[in-house]
C-alpha cells in the first residue's frame, strides 16, 4: 500500500464531492434539517390536552374539581358541555381528547358515602395520548380526593389520611421526562446511517455509470488504497456531521451530555467503520447510482428508525423481532448514544454494545477490503 | 384520445414490470413496514423490567410487591437486598424501574399514617417512564383503598376513620383495549401509499426524461394532458389496489376493526391519490435524472411523514410546526382513514378534512400540470 496513491484517491473524492452540489446539500444541510424535524417534530408528551366538561351536577364540589382540571397544565378545558350528546360530537370530530363527566349525584354521594365516581371519556385512537392522558387525570381526581378527606378531617377534628401509601418517585437520567431527550442523542444515528450509507453508496458506482471505471483500472491503485482512499472523506464528513449533532443537540435543544466525548468520538468511529462499508458493499455490487442508494437507505435507514430502539422501545417487542433487532447494528450506537448523553456511561459500562459494534465493524470491513475487483466485467 | 391513452396505459405498466428496482424500493419497505407496526413497534407498556428493595419484610409490603406483578404490568426481574444493588440495576440497565420499601412500612400504616413506596425510574425512554409512573400511582392508590377500607372493617381505630374515594371511571372510546397497533395500522394506508405513489409517478416521468424517450413521445400525436393522464392512471389504480390490500391485511390479519363507511374512505383515499399523483408530477418536473429524483423525494417525504400525526401527536409540536401541517395532505388523510376504521364517524364530521384535501390537490395539480407543460416546451 502507498501512501500517495491513497492520497491521490482521497483528493479526487473530496474535489468530486465539493463539485457535485447534491452530494454537499446531502452531507452539509440534511443533518441541520433532521435535526430540527426530529428535535420539534417528534414530542410524545401530553401537554395541554384539548377537554370538555360536562357537569351533570353544577355544585360547589363539582366546579372544584373542574378547576383542578383547569389548572394542570395537561389539559386544557376548551369546551363545557350541557349534554352527552353534544359531549359525543366533541369527540368524534376530535375537537376534544377527553371528555370528563361529572355525575348529577358526585357531591351528595360523596357526602353521604364517602365515595363517589367521576368518568373520563379519552379519544383512544391515540392510544399513547390516551393511556397518558388517563394517568394525568387520576392522579387529579386523587389529589382532590385527598385534599376533600383532609379538610373533612380538619372540620371534624379527627386525623385521618385515605391516601396510606403515598408513591415517592424520583426519575433518573432524564428527570424532566422530556421525550426531547429521549429522541436526539438517536437522531445522531439516523443522521450517520442516512448520510454516511447514501454518499458511499454512489461512490464507486458512480464510476462505472460516467465510464471512468476503465481509467481507474488503469491506473497502478490497488483495492485497498481504492477502497480506504474513497472512503477517508466520507469518515471526515460523518465525524464532521457527527460533531455538528452534538453542539445543535447540546447547544440548542439543552439535552444533557453527561459522558465523555472521547468514549462518544470512538463509538462513533467504529459506527461509521460499519455505515460506509456497507455504502461501499452496496456501491460495488449494484453499478447504479439509483438502484444503489435505494438499496442503501433500505439497509441503513429503515432498520435505523424502526428497530433500533430510537423511538420504538426495544424490550415491547416480541421476543421474535427482539431477536432480529440484535442484527441491527443500529441498535447497538443508539444504546450507546443514549447512554453516553443521558446516563454519562463510559466504556467500560458500555462492553457488551461496543464489543458487538465492534465485531460488526470488523466484518463489515473484511468484507470490503475483498469486495473490489479490478476488473471490468 | 382514448385510444391513445389505453396505449400509454400498456406502456406503463410494461416498464413497470421490467423496473427491477422497484420491488426494492416499493414493496420491501412496505412489508418491513406492515411487520414492524403491526407486530413491534408500539408505545404501550408491558412487562416493564423491575426491581425490588423490601426492607420492610411484612406481609403488607408483601402484598403490595406482589400487585405489581399481577398486573403484567411489570416484570420483577431483580430481589436486591441493598440500596447500592438498586442503584446499580438502574444504572446498568438491568431494571426499568425499582421498588424501595424502607423499614417500617407497614407499622406507619397500622397505626393509620402515610407510608412512603420509594420508586426509582430510569428516564431515558421518557414515554415507557411516564407510563409505568401512572401504572405505580394506580397500582398504590389501590392498595391505599383497599388497606384503609380493611382496617374500618376489622380495627376499633378504623371505625373512626373515613375514607374518601373517588374513582376515576375510564372509558377509553374507539380503541377499549388501548391497543396501538390499531392506531398504527391504518395509519400504514397513508404513509405507504404517499411513499409509493410519489414514487412511481415522479420516476416513471424521470426515467424518461433521463432516457431521452420523452422527446420521442412528444413528436407522436400524444398530446400533454393524454400523457399526463397516461402517465397517472396507472399508478392510480395501483394505488386504489394497494390501500385495499393493506386494509385487508388490517382487517383480516391484524383483527382491526372497520366500523365505519367504506365509500367515504374510498372517497378520500381517491382525493389522497390526486395528491400523491400530483406531488410525484411536481417533482419530476424539478429533477433530470433517477438520482435527483430519489433525493428530492427523501428531502420531501421525510417531512411530510414526521408532520402527519402518523406516530407522533401533531398537538404536542411547536405552533409554527403545527401550522406547517395544515398544507401536509397526509395529515388530513390519516384523520379520515383513523376516524373510518375506528370510530365510525361519517361526512358531517369529516367533510373539514375531505375539504381540505381536495383543496391541496386541486392547488398541486394545477401547479405540476402547469409546470409540466412548461418544462415540455
Amino acid at each position: 500500500m502507498k501512501l500517495v496513491r491513497l492520497t491521490a484517491i482521497a483528493r479526487k473524492e473530496v474535489l468530486q464531492i465539493w463539485r457535485d452540489p447534491r452530494s454537499l446539500m446531502l452531507a452539509l444541510l440534511m443533518p441541520a434539517m433532521q435535526m430540527l424535524l426530529f428535535g420539534y417534530g417528534v414530542n410524545l408528551d401530553v401537554d395541554h390536552l384539548p377537554t370538555c366538561t360536562f357537569d351533570r351536577e353544577g355544585s360547589q364540589g363539582s366546579q372544584a374539581l373542574m378547576k383542578r382540571f383547569q389548572a394542570s397544565h395537561y389539559f386544557e378545558i376548551t369546551r363545557v358541555v350541557g349534554s352527552y350528546a353534544a359531549l359525543k360530537a366533541a369527540v368524534d370530530d376530535g375537537t376534544c381528547k377527553l371528555a370528563i363527566v361529572v355525575p348529577p349525584d358526585f357531591s351528595a354521594m360523596l357526602v353521604a358515602a364517602g365515595s363517589s365516581s367521576v368518568q373520563a371519556i379519552v379519544d383512544a385512537t391515540d392510544q399513547n395520548t390516551a393511556t397518558l392522558a388517563l394517568g394525568y387525570a387520576q392522579a387529579v381526581v386523587g389529589t382532590f380526593a385527598n385534599d376533600v378527606a383532609v379538610e373533612w378531617a380538619e372540620l371534624h377534628g379527627r386525623a385521618q389520611p385515605t391516601q396510606s401509601v403515598s408513591v415517592d418517585s424520583r426519575v433518573w437520567f432524564n428527570e424532566q421526562l422530556e421525550s426531547r431527550n429521549f429522541i436526539i442523542p438517536g437522531v445522531v444515528a439516523l443522521i450517520m446511517a442516512l448520510v454516511g450509507a447514501q454518499l458511499t453508496s454512489l461512490t464507486i458506482a458512480r464510476e462505472w455509470e460516467r465510464g471512468t471505471m476503465e481509467l481507474l483500472v488503469s491506473t497502478p491503485v490497488k483495492p485497498m488504497e481504492l477502497m480506504i482512499g474513497k472512503l477517508v472523506p466520507y469518515f471526515a464528513i460523518g465525524l464532521l456531521d457527527a460533531a455538528f449533532c452534538l453542539v445543535f443537540a447540546i447547544a440548542w435543544f439543552d439535552v444533557p451530555f453527561r459522558g465523555s466525548y472521547v468514549t462518544l468520538f470512538l463509538t462513533t468511529s467504529l459506527f461509521l467503520v460499519v455505515i460506509l462499508g456497507i455504502g461501499y458493499l452496496i456501491s460495488v455490487a449494484i453499478r447504479s447510482q439509483v438502484g444503489a442508494s435505494q438499496i442503501a437507505l433500505l439497509l441503513t435507514m429503515l432498520p435505523t428508525t424502526l428497530l433500533s430502539g430510537f423511538a420504538f422501545p426495544i424490550d415491547q417487542m416480541p421476543a421474535v423481532i427482539r431477536a432480529i433487532t440484535y442484527l441491527v447494528y443500529g441498535r447497538y450506537y443508539v444504546t450507546i448514544l443514549k447512554s453516553v448523553f443521558l446516563k454519562g456511561s463510559g466504556l467500560t459500562d458500555l462492553l457488551l454494545p461496543v464489543a458487538a459494534l465492534s465485531v460488526y465493524a470488523a466484518a463489515i470491513a473484511f468484507l470490503a477490503a475483498r469486495a473490489f475487483r479490478k476488473t471490468l466485467d | 384520445m382514448l385510444e391513445r391513452i389505453l396505449h400509454l396505459l400498456r406502456k406503463e405498466f410494461l416498464e413497470l414490470r421490467r423496473d427491477r428496482w422497484a420491488f426494492f424500493r416499493l414493496l420491501v419497505p412496505s412489508i418491513v413496514q406492515m411487520v414492524v407496526f403491526g407486530y413491534a413497534a408500539t408505545f404501550e407498556v408491558f412487562h416493564v423490567s423491575t426491581a425490588v428493595l423490601d426492607l420492610d419484610h411484612t406481609q403488607e409490603s408483601r402484598d403490595l410487591v406482589s400487585r405489581f406483578g399481577f398486573t403484567g404490568r411489570f416484570d420483577t426481574v431483580k430481589i436486591a437486598h441493598t440500596q447500592a444493588d438498586i442503584d446499580a440495576a438502574i444504572d446498568r440497565g438491568d431494571a426499568a424501574v425499582a421498588l424501595v420499601i424502607q423499614p417500617g412500612f407497614a407499622s406507619l400504616l397500622r397505626k393509620g399514617q402515610v407510608a412512603p413506596l420509594q420508586v426509582l425510574v430510569d428516564g431515558t425512554n421518557s414515554n415507557t417512564a411516564l407510563v409505568a409512573l401512572g401504572y405505580v400511582n394506580q397500582i398504590a392508590s389501590q392498595f391505599s383503598q383497599d388497606y384503609v377500607a380493611d382496617l374500618q372493617h376489622r380495627t376499633a381505630a378504623g371505625l373512626s376513620l373515613r375514607p374518601v374515594q373517588i374513582v376515576l371511571e375510564q372509558r377509553p372510546w374507539y380503541n377499549e383495549e388501548l391497543n396501538s397497533r390499531w392506531f398504527f395500522v391504518p395509519g400504514l394506508i397513508g404513509t405507504l401509499l404517499q411513499i409509493i405513489i410519489v414514487n412511481l409517478s415522479a420516476f416513471a416521468i424521470v426515467r424518461e426524461r433521463e432516457i431521452g424517450t420523452l422527446e420521442q413521445i412528444m413528436v407522436t400525436p400524444i398530446r400533454p394532458v393524454e400523457f399526463i393522464l397516461g402517465k397517472t392512471v396507472p399508478f392510480f389504480l395501483i394505488g386504489l389496489v394497494q390501500a385495499a390490500l393493506i386494509a385487508s391485511v388490517g382487517i383480516l390479519w391484524f383483527r382491526v376493526p372497520f366500523v365505519g363507511n367504506p365509500l367515504i374512505l374510498l372517497f378520500g383515499t381517491c382525493i389522497f391519490l390526486l395528491c400523491a399523483l400530483s406531488l410525484g408530477l411536481l417533482i419530476s418536473t424539478v429533477c433530470r435524472t433517477q438520482q435527483q429524483a430519489f433525493a428530492t423525494n427523501f428531502f420531501i417525504l421525510n417531512p411530510l411523514f414526521i408532520l402527519s400525526g402518523f406516530s407522533f401527536p401533531i398537538a404536542s409540536m411547536p405552533q409554527v410546526l403545527q401550522w406547517l401541517t395544515h398544507i401536509n395532505p397526509l395529515r388530513y388523510y390519516l384523520v379520515v382513514v383513523r376516524a373510518t376504521f375506528l370510530k365510525g364517524v361519517g361526512l358531517d364530521v369529516l367533510w373539514p378534512e375531505l375539504l381540505a384535501l381536495a383543496l391541496i390537490a386541486a392547488v398541486l395539480m394545477t401547479v405540476s400540470v402547469l409546470r409540466f407543460r412548461k418544462t415540455l416546451e
